[in-house]
């Protein structure tokens, strides 16, 4: 949520969700479970492993020199930048690359991948940086002390330092001074339980790219289980054995 | 600054007890039919009442809060009767033209308090201390949480 | 003025008088540096890390550099604590107690920089109670406490007559303690399988050579300004003998840093990383060259080895100096060249844009604040020394007098 409107562009899932969104306040209001969703949460349970949010990203449809996704995330999290690029936080970033034995030039926007094996969950020492049981990978960050180990152990360096004061934060997105943070996968918004998603990925549905795709992994019906089965997609650096929830097409 | 654990739950401890004497103190005055000028006025939040009774929620709040974090951080719950943003939702003040004032400016509902008592918050260095602008407490609340909205509660959540 | 003699003899133990131009200089001076450094503490927790040199590409700069040397080198301190007690020589015993003192000092001086180099040091009270227990620095904070503890008691042990039979199993429980503490520190580096600079468990006994090696020197520097301070002079036969030790150390430190980087260049994999090291990453590779591997290990052990230059006080005192210049130098490159190399994301593709440096040689620039803490933490560790000094019976003096 947001002082703009977000505007889904793709008219069918907003009718789909609009029913779904009658059925749940139809559910609710009967004082009946959520019944709109297989295995939805109630928002009073906590979250369980029998989900497992990830993404999936195709560089080929990737728009280089488009920045919508990380214009959204900055948006939706009240990231400002101060001018200063080597300390401003930066939670999703574009890359663009070329491979070195075709030539051939891609782009693709780099997050924290989610790993079901974090290693910035493994090196920090309060805990504070963890694993939901449903895949997110992220920093409480009322026990984060601001060590910056995990942003050495992170192989993505995915993880932003707040290195000044932070101003008018969103409600939804605690931060400040002096911790850690990295992508949540907007959790703010998939909690909610409406088939919401991340916000680089309704910008990027928003600009028409349609790069990022974002769903349930263990949901074998869900539109990215499905595009996973169809094309083979990688994680990066593979070879650390981390069974990322973020993975690429195409790459 | 209250902790939970170890050394600082001595602190705490001592903090706590300040605070709930001064608290009584409020407590009393709140009883009298006029509050003493000596007390810090506590702005009024909305609805009938909050979502606990007043002089639990004057010794405990910290005990709920730091409950209620966790559960929604690791566990994903939102929009619990205690979260913050509930308690920002309710009992933040506006302004001539309507804006929100910082529940954490001079003289607004938790630093009423907590600069009487000298206690120090750590909760505004990250948490916004407004509602979502362009919203109502009532609409943002009943967003928000969906559930205890829907229990009748969204002029005054804590119906239970 | 006292000559120690043969120190095998009866020894006692003294305070310094404290009451000289110069103690009074040192310890103005090192109580400075402190209040510099709390200034600067103060100053990154108000203003935020923004005022330091450290960025979102180097996360760990100088402070950490230091707090990691003096750490590594407290536990190489207690070197003749473990010789005197555990091992029986007991040549080193009238210089346990300032071994002991060394090491809790070192040790100090480095958890103050750390901690006062968190984001949020106000909750350190959560770092001791909050606990991953997968994580190094978790292990840390119990090993870092609990040989803070240990060494305190050893001190009792050696300092209260009734508890000397304790001496022994004090001594052997921190003689392991310490192994493993440094064995925890080098794996803090060891176990970050992202970087292709560290991610070698082969850390942890260089770290421990490392601390035989930098303990050593420290304590030698320490032993030889306490007697010619205090106008006595410090027995030839243990200088020499603590130069031979050193002599050894230094090598094995040697030995480790050319197997370390030795094994990482027969892979093809690391090629990029160690190219960057020891060839073209600037900066770092001169530190490499000239201050961890000449000044820091081969002029010493020239110095220590010749004839001329290793009977001479002199020329050991600046042997020892140059080793622990060299094993600072040592910790920055493993540190903070460690950083400066890009995290290979992608293999075989070549970074052409980035907002967030990936592909690129990070650069880091120390500042003032940064700086000033570390320096402050040394400081600390050195007034706690020579206030401890003052105030109770640190230093030998034999009962003979000639």
């Amino acid at each position: 949520m947001s002082d703009g409107k977000k505007i889904l562009a793709d008219q069918s899932r907003r009718r789909f969700l609009a029913k779904a969104g009658v059925a749940v306040a139809a559910g609710i209001a009967s004082g009946v479970r959520i019944i709109g969703f297989p295995d939805a949460r109630a928002a009073t349970d906590p979250v369980t492993g029998a989900r497992r949010w990830g993404m999936l990203i195709d560089a080929d449809k990737c728009a280089t020199g488009c920045n919508a996704c990380v214009q959204a995330c900055d948006d939706e999290h009240g990231i400002k930048g101060h001018g200063r690029p080597q300390t401003d936080a930066q939670w999703i970033r574009k890359v663009t690359l070329r491979d070195r034995a075709s030539g051939r030039e891609t782009s693709l926007p780099l997050m924290c991948q989610h790993c079901e094996k974090p290693p910035c969950v493994d090196v920090c020492p309060t805990g504070a940086s963890f694993r939901r049981a449903d895949g997110v990978v992220l920093v409480d960050k009322h026990t984060c002390i601001g060590c910056r180990y995990c942003m050495l152990a992170c192989p993505y360096k995915a993880r932003s330092f707040i290195h000044e004061d932070v101003t008018d934060q969103k409600p939804w997105s605690p931060r400040g001074k002096g911790t850690v943070e990295s992508c949540n996968l907007c959790v703010h918004r998939i909690d909610e339980g409406k088939g919401r998603i991340p916000a680089c990925a309704e910008a990027c549905e928003r600009e028409g790219h349609r790069a990022i795709l974002f769903g349930d992994l263990n949901d074998p019906a869900s539109d990215i289980a499905k595009a996973r089965a169809e094309q083979e997609s990688r994680e990066l650096r593979a070879d650390l054995g981390l069974n990322t929830g973020v993975r690429y097409q195409n790459l | 600054m209250l902790y939970r654990h170890g050394f600082g739950r001595v602190l705490g401890a001592s903090a706590n007890a300040g605070v709930f004497f001064v608290l009584c103190l409020l407590g009393t005055a709140a009883f009298a039919s006029e509050v003493s000028a000596l007390l810090p006025p506590i702005p009024p939040g909305k609805g009938e009442s909050c979502v606990e009774p007043t002089d639990i929620m004057r010794r405990d709040h910290m005990k709920f809060l730091l409950h209620q974090r966790d559960e929604t951080v690791r566990g994903g719950i939102r929009g619990a009767k205690h979260s913050l943003v509930g308690c920002i939702g309710c009992h933040v003040q506006r302004d001539a033209k309507g804006d929100a004032i910082p529940v954490n400016a001079e003289g607004q509902f938790c630093e009423s308090c907590h600069g009487f008592a000298g206690v120090r918050m750590d909760c505004f260095e990250c948490h916004a201390a407004v509602p979502a602008s362009g919203q109502t407490p009532a609409a943002f609340s009943k967003r928000m949480f969906p559930l205890a909205a829907s229990a009748g509660a969204a002029a005054s959540p804590g119906a239970e | 003025m006292a000559t120690a003699g043969n120190m095998t003899d009866t020894t006692g133990f003294t305070v310094i008088e404290g009451r000289s131009a110069g103690f009074y200089a040192l310890t103005a001076g090192l109580a400075a540096l402190i209040a510099a450094g709390l200034w600067a503490a103060h100053t990154m927790d108000a203003e935020g890390h923004r005022v330091t040199g450290m960025t979102n590409q180097i996360v760990w700069g100088i402070p950490h550099v230091f707090a990691v040397f003096l750490i590594v080198t407290a536990s190489g301190a207690l070197n003749a604590a473990s010789l005197s007690s555990v091992m029986g020589r007991t040549r080193y015993a009238p210089y346990a107690r300032l071994s002991g003192l060394l090491a809790i000092a070192l040790l100090i001086g480095g958890l103050a920089i750390i901690t006062l180099d968190l984001g949020r040091p106000d909750r350190l009270v959560v770092a001791l109670t909050h606990f991953n227990m997968k994580s190094v620095f978790a292990w840390n904070v119990f090993l870092y406490t609990g040989f803070l503890v240990l060494a305190a008691l050893y001190l009792w042990t050696l300092m209260e007559r009734r508890m000397s039979r304790r001496t022994k199993p004090v001594g052997v429980v921190l003689l392991v303690w310490r192994l493993t503490l440094t064995t925890a520190t080098g794996l803090i580096f060891g176990v970050l399988v992202a970087r292709e600079a560290y991610d070698a468990a082969l850390m942890a006994p260089l770290f421990i050579a490392m601390s035989l090696a930098f303990g050593t020197a420290a304590f030698l520097l320490l032993l030889i300004a306490a007697f010619d301070w205090t106008g006595r002079s410090m027995d030839d036969a243990a200088v020499q003998d603590l130069k031979r030790m050193l002599v050894v150390f230094v090598t094995i430190v040697v030995y480790f840093v050319v197997l370390f980087h030795g094994v990482k260049l027969y892979a093809a994999g690391y090629q990029g990383i160690e190219r960057f090291l020891l060839v073209d990453g600037g900066i770092v590779t001169h530190l490499f060259w000239w201050g961890q591997i000449a000044a820091g290990s081969l002029v010493p052990l020239w110095l220590m080895l010749w004839g001329r230059t290793g009977a001479s006080r002199f020329w050991i005192t600046v042997a020892a100096t140059l080793v622990l210049i060299g094993g600072l130098v040592q910790v920055y490159v493993i540190v903070i060249g460690g950083q400066a190399y890009p995290l290979l994301i992608f293999p075989g593709k070549e970074i052409i844009e980035s907002s967030f440096y990936d592909g690129v040689v990070n650069t880091y620039r120390p500042s003032l604040p940064e700086t000033l803490l570390a320096l402050g933490g040394v400081a600390a560790a050195l007034l706690v020394v020579v206030l401890s000094m003052r105030i109770l019976e640190f230093l030998p003096q034999s009962r003979k007098s000639d």
